[in-house]
């Protein structure tokens, strides 16, 4: 952890003893370890699942930020995703299927220092929690939304998400989705996300250095990551191993920072568009809402440093 | 005098071959041995090659394996103050 020591015993035990390297006595910890709650290790994701790899990402991402972990909590609502919540050792709120949105509106507007983060599926987000999540960029809510698209809800059984692509077999479309899928940077930006952003569980470098940049910037940020499902989606498909599939990130992804977000919707075998799509600035939804009561209300407004009474 | 080394937690890893397939100076194998859940570990095959970018450890779904890069002294040997 950072300076501020908390109790040991709080954190669980410390992680287990790494396999020494062949002839070399200074051996750091695994940059991630800190932010596992180890106790909880191995997790339950499939071999060559890519929810992982966005994990390592996100704990380099908060060294970077330099973050006071103290004041980041994460939120996740429920799926294979949603297990983020349960295995980062930070604040972190395992919420119902779909409210992981209204579940970090109510955390932030009551504790504005906080940076939350919302780490879920993007079944939880845009499906039962599409509605949540459209608002809360309209609103230009502080949030930090991480969304993790693997085309299917995982944890139920591979069923077909507003993210499936048309073709694409899924448990409930054993001949194919029919239904065209939503194209998430251009939802996210029409509904006035002030930065979005698509990388793949690839990209680790890049995933990184946009996860920083959202922690730094103010309001409403989106960043879709892909990763591979090989229990379902792929199975499915026969699409081959976890590995397979990065490997198709690597080959098909095209960088294209700035891209009309309208241009970048993914299609069963085509490119996939990744890069920074959409970086601007907009009133935040606090500001907007202390600005209007100390215009309306004047000296009978005032704003103090705690919110709680205590 | 390898840049860097990489540590494996061959109990943690579920074989997945990510760290193998994309660590940039091919360091690492697929084992043949298994370990207790029965998966097959990566094997560090090119320990010299090693430059400790930890390219392997941002890819593991697992946090099962990570390098690091070897520490200097002012004079560019390997420091004692660091170990
Ligand atoms: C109210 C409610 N409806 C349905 C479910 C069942 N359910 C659990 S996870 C999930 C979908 C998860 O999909 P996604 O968010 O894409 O996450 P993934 O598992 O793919 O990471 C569903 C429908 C539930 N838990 N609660
Ligand atoms: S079902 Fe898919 S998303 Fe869920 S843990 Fe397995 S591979 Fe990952
Ligand atoms: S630290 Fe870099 S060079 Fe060393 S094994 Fe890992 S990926 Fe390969
Ligand atoms: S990336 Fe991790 S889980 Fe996959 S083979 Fe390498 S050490 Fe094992």
């Amino acid at each position: 952890m950072t300076s501020q020591a908390r109790d040991p015993a709080e954190l669980g035990p410390r992680p287990e003893a790494e396999v020494p390297a062949e002839s070399c006595d200074y051996q750091p910890e695994n940059p991630v370890e800190q932010f596992l709650r180890t106790d909880r290790m191995p997790h339950i994701w499939c071999p060559g699942c890519g929810i992982g790899t966005t994990v390592n990402s996100f704990a380099r991402a908060l060294l970077e930020a330099k973050l006071d972990l103290d004041r980041v909590a994460v939120v996740s609502g429920i799926g294979c995703t949603g297990r983020v919540a349960g295995y980062v050792r930070l604040d972190s709120f395992h919420t119902t299927h779909g409210r992981a949105i209204p579940f970090a509106t109510g955390l932030k507007l009551a504790n504005p220092n906080l940076t939350v983060v919302v780490y879920s599926g993007d079944g939880d987000l845009f499906a039962i929690g599409g509605n949540h999540i459209i608002h809360a960029a309209r609103r230009n809510l502080d949030l930090k939304v991480i969304c993790v698209n693997n085309f299917v809800y995982g944890m139920t059984g591979g069923q077909l998400a507003p993210t499936t692509p048309v073709g694409a077999l899924t448990t409930t479309t054993p001949y194919g989705c029919y239904e065209p899928a939503f194209n998430l940077p251009a939802l996210m930006d029409a509904a006035g996300a002030v930065y979005v952003a698509r990388w793949t569980s690839f990209h680790v470098r890049q995933l990184t250095r946009a996860m920083v940049d959202i922690f730094r910037k103010k309001g409403f940020c989106f960043i879709e990551v892909l990763t591979p499902c090989p229990s379902l989606f792929q199975r499915k498909n026969r699409m081959g191993e976890g590995l397979d599939a990065m490997k198709y990130y690597k080959e098909k992804s095209k960088v294209r920072h700035g891209a009309p977000t309208s241009e970048v919707g993914l299609t069963i075998d085509g490119d996939i568009i990744v890069g920074k799509f959409v970086d601007r600035e907009r009133p935040e939804f606090l500001d907007l809402l202390r600005s209007q009561l100390a215009a309306q209300l004047g000296d009978r407004y005032v704003e103090v440093e705690h919110l709680v009474c205590s | 005098m390898p840049k860097g080394y990489v540590a494996i937690n061959v109990e943690r890893c579920k074989g997945c071959g990510f760290c193998v397939e994309f660590c940039p100076t091919h360091v690492l194998a697929m084992s043949s041995a298994f370990n207790s859940k029965g998966y097959h570990p990566p094997h560090v095959v090119n320990p010299e090659k090693c430059t400790g970018c930890d390219l392997c450890g941002m890819y593991c779904p697992d946090f099962a394996i990570y390098g690091w890069k070897a520490p200097e002294s002012k004079n560019g040997a390997k420091s004692d103050a660091a170990r």
